[in-house]
């Protein structure tokens, strides 16, 4: 396996990343900012800083195809970000929320975005033409706590969403006029707006960390603060789902998860590390990180100086302090994503964290 | 390190890593706010249930984790009553200078010595492992410099003891050497 290539960014916490779908852009919450890098050799600099936000950004998401970046906050508003010659200008999404906005997603359609938030409501926002700004309908039932993740099927109208009170929900997010009549699928076949497909709680009822649907959209996976996966398979509309499936571990809790295929999730979370996961219908389970320990980190021994020795040994009685995790990750990665995929199978995703890196792994 | 304490520090470890998996989150009850929910308790669904590991009555940790902070309380042994005031004492010192001591809380939950507040902001700023090595060496190291505390006094009381009552005592000494 190729050793990941690793950017480390800054010592913040990066609560989300996104990249273009070229690669050559990537986008991460800092703060009360979002901070463009653009890829220059090997390396990410520094080019552009989305200002805009007065509270930490917790959100960021670029559209592959339009190029244009939404990002939320927990100021309890969220933007839409369009380049233009003279740089990126932002446009005030009409979200109507009075509490912390939590998470954001385009649809793969990119006519519209989800905003998860504190105040038990999703907005499904869309632009409209004729005021010239991006409006929101709210999904309100049955949400009795924070929304902490979001995903979107591949038809674009049905929304998973994971939350505080330990549901996983798939919700229809139909817009007249913005969406056409999806195909019916195993989780519904007429879809008007707020229709609930699904509702699954956590086998231990612990909060919901990530949600994500298979490739097919067929299948759904949650992660549980429980430390266990969830995996459901809907039967029919109205009916209970042909399998539900959960995979607790002895691991810390994940925090987001993405399908590779039909069979294979990867999840990484508390443990600072991705692992992977294998099954189908029948069962699922652990196979163990993605990650060969084999460099224990960035540099095993490193050089210290004299000075720094002796200090080491006068302050804690060590001449080396081993702070260094063996992991890529040195604290909780918060974000993966699929970086790079060929016909269905991802190659390559990336993963953000706590620790301010941004690490692409080679699958 | 005595036979009974090594489980009893393992076990707290293991717990305190486990409750310390929390993340940035908004308050969902107050606008623009972002405060410790263990302290708020505003929902009650973004608490977990609360955990005490104990080695015996008088020993034992609280751990009250929620979605983004974790309070850790400490019962310090305290066999007599010496060990009573040093405890006191102690906490004291330390609880007044909470403001260098980030994660110290100022006052200590109901029944504890000592409170630790540990919220995603100290997660995020420094080492996670490191923030439970430090609970688990203070644990550690507080009992031990209670013990230490307790014996120079004792030694000292001898030695205050002897000194006042050496004028006293020092004629019937003398004949008995003589």
């Amino acid at each position: 396996m190729a050793t990941p290539e690793v950017h480390h960014l800054f010592h913040n916490p990066i609560a989300d990343h996104s990249f273009s779908s070229d690669r050559k852009i990537l986008a991460v919450a800092r703060e009360n900012n979002v901070e463009l890098y653009h890829k220059a050799g090997t390396k990410f600099s520094l080019t552009d800083e989305l200002k805009g936000h007065e509270k930490t950004v917790t959100s960021v998401d670029i559209a592959p195809k339009s190029g244009r970046i939404v990002t939320c906050s927990q100021d309890r508003n969220a933007y839409v970000w369009e380049q233009t010659p003279s740089g990126w200008k932002p446009t005030l999404v009409l979200l109507r929320i009075n509490r912390a906005a939590t998470f954001v997603r385009w649809s793969p359609s990119e006519q519209k975005f989800a905003v998860g938030s504190g105040a038990r409501v999703i907005a499904v926002c869309y632009f409209e033409e004729e005021n010239d700004w991006w409006i929101s309908k709210h999904l309100k039932k049955p949400i009795r706590s924070t929304i902490t993740t979001l995903a979107w099927h591949p038809n674009s109208v049905l929304l998973a969403a994971g939350s505080t009170d330990s549901h996983a929900r798939v919700f229809s997010s139909f817009i007249k006029g913005v969406d056409s009549r999806p195909e019916p699928s195993p989780w519904g076949e007429r879809l008007p707006f707020n229709t609930i497909c699904g509702e699954f709680l956590n086998d231990s009822a612990g909060w919901i960390h990530g949600v994500s649907f298979s490739p097919s959209g067929d299948a759904l996976a949650f992660t549980g603060h429980d430390s266990s996966v969830t995996v459901v398979y809907p039967s029919a509309p109205e009916q209970p789902p042909r399998a539900m499936l959960n995979i607790s571990t002895r691991l810390l809790p994940f925090n987001s998860l993405i399908w590779n295929g039909e069979n294979e999730i990867i999840a990484a979370g508390h443990d600072c590390e991705p692992y992977r996961l294998r099954g189908d219908e029948r069962g699922w389970q652990l196979e163990g990180s993605i990650e060969g320990k084999t460099g224990s980190g960035a540099g095993s021994v490193r050089e210290e100086s004299a000075l720094n020795m002796f200090r080491q040994m006068d302050l804690k009685g060590q001449t080396q302090a081993n702070t260094q995790l063996k992991t890529v990750h040195q604290n909780t990665i918060s974000t993966i994503r699929v970086y790079e995929d060929a016909n269905g199978a991802v190659r390559k995703l990336s993963s953000s964290g706590v620790d301010g890196r941004v690490v692409i792994w080679t699958i | 390190m005595s036979q009974s304490l090594r489980p009893y520090l393992q076990c707290v470890r293991s717990s305190l890593t486990a409750a310390l998996a929390i993340s940035n989150f908004a308050s969902q009850t107050s606008e623009r706010h972002n405060v410790p929910e263990i302290e708020a308790a505003s929902s009650p669904e973004l608490l977990l249930n609360p955990l005490t590991v104990s080695r015996n009555e008088n020993e034992k940790v609280l751990i009250e984790p929620s979605v983004n902070s974790v309070r850790v309380s400490i019962r310090i042994k305290q066999a007599d009553e010496i060990e009573h005031i040093l405890v006191h004492k102690l906490t004291r010192f330390l609880t007044q200078r909470a403001e260098s001591f980030f994660i110290l809380r100022r006052k200590p939950v109901k029944g504890y010595d000592i409170s630790f507040l540990i919220t995603n902001f100290h997660t995020e700023a420094m080492l996670k492992n490191k923030l439970v090595d430090f609970v688990i060496s203070f644990m550690e190291d507080v009992d031990k410099e209670i013990s230490e505390m307790k014996l120079f006094l004792n030694a000292r009381a001898r030695f205050v003891a002897e000194s006042f009552l050496t004028p006293a005592i020092s004629a019937g000494t003398d004949q008995i050497l003589c």
